[in-house]
């Protein structure tokens, strides 16, 4: 059963459009989804390599820059972004991983939330090329109806399982955790860690900029603030990671659906809305102190207290 | 002549910033240092030390340096509570993710601006001290004088004071015990430990005078900037860029690193645009990453060593 769970969420994900739901929810879905591909995509570097970092908007803003920049100068359709951004995240993050993945401890983190920043402040800045602040909107969308949106976001976020699968299950996912676990016993084995680094970062890089380039399309409007901010898409990424559960396979799709509905819900009520970033960085500070694997890592622990009263009362 | 008189300008102006900056880039490292933990909620305590001053002075008139000696102490004592009741049990926490210490100080960030946004609203505020606009002029002091410099009052003010503070730092870590049980555990936790030095006291007053000296910042900031919610991630910014300029942990790196930064951005500011100014300040973050990643530490070590 539970080897055919991937193969049956899929199947029933299939069937939603069919449903007739309402454009909202499939909106909801949809982020959903993309979600779970950033946060997938994060998880390949941070929870399996151990390199945390907080500038995946600078990924995520690459990629929709990448499609925006295409459609707006080239006049090609916004789609082509995402067959492009796979070349220019791999060379972004081949950049990236040269100058900081040679370094340890902290140096990662604070590169990678740097580059956030630095993406942001350039895009501001170089309006030939990006409009500034004034941003890019993609004037006549591809399609009015979300479903086919959903359905190409449903095989892109099936398609990043069934790779993070196939990695983690080979060599290269071995070589990874080994990373994590213990860099210098893996490099005594004779793993060349820079290097398997810098592969972590430029799938992670890649998954992400492809997430980002469908955002373009879908939501047909970016601007420096919308794709590259730090706690709205850099922590958040890892907070859907850190809920969900680092290094599981379902972790990041729990903590996406979760962090989206919650998004949802808080900013929706009167009064505390304006207070989201504070409910969740307390949702974040309480996620590290009790159950600092996530849901799906910890899942065992959270269920102890019910079992507990079960066995007292039976 | 124009162009020395501007470049002069920008450099004074530039190494008065720095004087700031160093001690925003102090605590930082103190704290790295000790806690092997960048602190990204640095500058958030920044922005908390700088609402305070803002309300004293808007509410009791108290001027913006004196406040220093209320904010300090408050900033001391809320650090205490957070080194306490949130990082030190953090750190026994076993999880497969690391830098953990690093996300929770990323959360309290969160939470500090935005609940700063609820209270206090989004808007620009500032102190307006009676003494803002006084200024300094080099044809003053000497009339013949081809060349026209001029410092204003306040920001020359929060610069002798900084450095006031900077060496009063000094002294308390090179002459007191506490001091040198500081520089010992970030030297070697567990030979600090060995020699009898209680490692979980040190991380508090670490913590502690962190805050202090970021609180100090922040009061000395009051008087020639503005105040924001959202001002903290600027500073923390500026606060790791000099950390890893100066090498991590190390304070003589911190002060140097900071003087280094803030006549960079005063340099790209006047001759590129104000826009970049931020892009310069990451672009010699990636410098220092590339060329000397060990940062201005490595070379005072090497030099000591006479290698």
């Amino acid at each position: 059963m539970k080897k055919y769970l991937p193969h049956i969420i899929f199947a029933g994900l299939c069937v939603v459009p069919l449903m007739n739901l309402s454009s909202y929810i499939m909106h909801i879905l949809i982020l959903v989804l993309m979600w779970s591909v950033i946060g997938m995509a994060w998880n390949i570097l941070g929870g399996y390599t151990g390199q945390v970092s907080f500038g995946h908007a600078a990924f995520f803003g690459f990629g929709a820059y990448t499609a925006g920049i295409l459609y707006y100068h080239l006049e090609i359709s916004a789609w082509w972004g995402i067959p492009a951004c796979v070349v220019i995240l791999t060379a972004l993050s081949l950049v990236v991983g040269y100058i900081c993945l040679r370094l340890r401890g902290a140096y990662f983190a604070l590169a990678t939330l740097a580059l956030g920043e630095i993406c942001r402040v350039t895009t501001e800045n170089l309006v030939d090329l990006t409009q500034g602040n004034m941003g890019i909107m993609i004037r006549e969308r591809t399609w009015i109806d979300k479903t086919w949106y959903f359905y190409i976001i449903l095989f892109i976020a099936a398609g990043t399982f069934l790779l993070i699968k196939i990695v983690m299950e080979s060599k290269l996912g071995y070589y990874f955790v080994a990373i994590r676990e213990d860099q210098d016993a893996a490099e005594s084995l004779g793993i060349d860690t820079t290097f398997y680094k810098t592969i972590s970062l430029c799938l992670s890089g890649v998954l992400t900029g492809i997430a980002g380039a469908f955002f373009m399309n879908y939501m047909g409007y970016i601007d420096p603030g919308v794709v590259f901010p730090l706690y709205d898409i850099s922590i958040t990424t890892v907070m859907v990671v850190m809920v969900g559960g680092a290094a599981t396979y379902w972790g990041p799709v729990v903590g996406a659906v979760i962090m989206v509905f919650l998004a949802e819900e808080i900013r929706s009520l009167p009064y505390i809305g304006a207070a989201h970033m504070t409910i969740f960085g307390v949702i974040l500070i309480l996620i590290i102190l009790f159950v600092p694997n996530g849901i799906v890592g910890d899942y065992k622990k959270l269920l102890k207290p019910f079992k507990r009263k079960k066995e007292a009362s039976s | 002549m124009e162009q020395l008189e501007l470049f002069l300008q920008t450099l004074i102006a530039g190494f008065m910033l720095g004087g700031l900056y160093a001690l925003i880039g102090l605590g930082m490292a103190l704290v790295m240092g000790v806690m092997r933990v960048i602190n990204l909620a640095h500058g958030d305590f920044m922005m908390i030390a700088m609402y305070i001053a803002y309300w004293l002075f808007t509410l009791l008139d108290i001027d913006p340096y004196l406040s220093v000696f209320i904010a300090a102490p408050a900033l001391f004592l809320f650090g205490l509570a957070i080194q306490k009741y949130l990082l030190t049990p953090v750190m026994k926490v076993e999880s497969i993710l690391p830098h953990n210490l690093v996300i929770l100080t990323v959360g309290l960030a969160m939470v500090f601006s935005n609940l700063a946004t609820v209270f206090f609203t989004g808007d620009y505020r500032s102190t307006p001290v009676s003494y803002a606009s006084n200024a300094w002029y080099l044809t003053d002091f000497w009339s013949e004088s081809p060349i026209e410099l001029s410092l204003s009052m306040p920001w020359t003010l929060s610069f002798v004071l900084a450095v006031v503070i900077t060496i009063g730092l000094w002294i308390f870590l090179t002459k007191t015990d506490m001091g040198k049980s500081i520089r010992a555990t970030s030297q070697d936790v567990d030979a600090a430990l060995l020699m009898g030095v209680n490692v979980n006291r040190v991380r508090m007053m670490t913590f502690g005078i962190g805050m202090i000296l970021v609180a100090a910042a922040g009061c000395l900031f009051i008087p020639i900037y503005y105040l924001y919610p959202a001002l903290g991630r600027q500073f923390t910014n500026v606060g790791f860029v000099i950390t890893v300029i100066g090498g991590m942990g190390s304070t003589n790196g911190a002060v140097i690193g900071g003087l280094i930064l803030g006549i960079f951005e005063s340099m790209t500011a006047t001759y590129i645009g104000m826009g970049w100014a931020p892009a310069g300040r990451f672009a010699i973050f990636v410098a220092a990453l590339v060329f000397l990643p060990g940062g201005i530490a490595s070379i005072i070590r090497k030099r000591r060593l006479g290698k």
